[in-house]
């Protein structure tokens, strides 16, 4: 039974990660993108990963991804990539080496290697608890200090790209092509004003 | 819940193996900077496979704790990097990875 959706899901996940490297739209990569989340999200609940499972698809599926198609029409969408140029000369030949040599050499260390380490006291198939439960109890107690940085992190990425999308720098805009029209902030325009 | 451990982690490792080696080709090769992310969001969920499939080897549920924190990270990285690429393409429309060379000496 895990055997079939194991199949099932590493071939949603393959055929998305070949549809992410290899179309040319970027809106075809990131309904490809898509896909492999779906697939993971699939091995998560394999593995009795329910609640990253729900979140897999709730943040990537539904959040970053949305965010990525918002950003590709936000700039354009009719401009597609052409695969076939070759700006640096054998660069493609040189990653697919790349590429090939650590797929092989990965696949080798995970075969021949055995899992070491000793099993831990916070048990997955805690039948007492369920999967959301045993990790809300992990979180919030062992991890507390991470969970805490983590949200000072998310506010930190909610600034930083209101500044990259609000600020107008003189410096930050070229003549040729400066960009949306946003209009100044009118307190610095007041205060400019002022200063004359 | 599915049949306990019917697999153990090999299978899951070696398909986070394969899926990271395709995020690291498409990183190396593509030119659109929101491919090349899409292929960095690959690699991150390469990773988080392995975690999963770690953390029932072992089980210790602190490996998918690891994983959630990975999820938290990787959604910041993506606004801030989205921001960064949405304010370089309103500068330079068009403008591929090969094009960002304003800083080469």
């Amino acid at each position: 039974m895990e055997l079939a959706v194991f199949v099932a899901g590493a071939i949603v996940c393959l055929l998305g990660a070949v549809g992410v490297i290899t179309s040319e739209n970027p809106v075809h990569s990131a309904l490809s993108l898509v896909g492999t989340l779906i697939g993971v999200a699939v091995l998560f609940i394999a593995q009795d990963a329910e609640f990253l499972a729900a979140v897999q698809v709730i943040v990537y599926a539904g959040a970053i991804v949305v965010l990525f198609l918002f950003v590709i029409m936000l700039i354009g969408v009719d401009r597609s990539e052409d695969v076939q140029v070759e700006p640096l000369s054998a660069q493609r030949a040189a990653a697919a080496v790349l590429g090939l040599v650590l797929a092989v050499g990965l696949v080798t260390i995970v075969s021949l290697g055995s899992v070491t380490g000793t099993p831990g006291t916070a048990d997955v198939a805690d039948v007492a608890a369920s999967n959301t439960e045993a990790i809300g109890r992990v979180l919030f107690t062992e991890h507390l200090l991470a969970f805490e940085i983590t949200s000072v992190l998310l506010v930190i990425a909610v600034v930083g790209a209101v500044a990259l999308a609000r600020y107008r720098d003189a410096a930050f805009v070229d003549a040729e092509h400066p960009g949306d029209e946003i209009p100044e902030p009118v307190v610095e325009a007041e205060t400019a004003e002022v200063s004359q | 819940m599915i049949t306990a451990a019917a697999l153990g982690a090999m299978p899951y490792l070696v398909l986070g193996a394969l899926l990271f080696s395709a995020g690291t080709f498409g990183l190396l090769t593509r030119r659109n900077p929101l491919v090349m992310f899409m292929c960095l969001e690959l690699m991150l969920n390469a990773v988080n496979l392995s975690f999963v499939a770690l953390a029932r080897e072992l089980g210790d549920l602190r490996g998918q704790v690891a994983v959630f924190f990975v999820m938290v990270v990787a959604a910041a990285e993506v606004v801030v990097g989205l921001g960064i690429i949405v304010s370089i393409f309103r500068r330079r429309p068009g403008a591929t990875a090969d094009d960002l060379s304003l800083l080469k000496g």
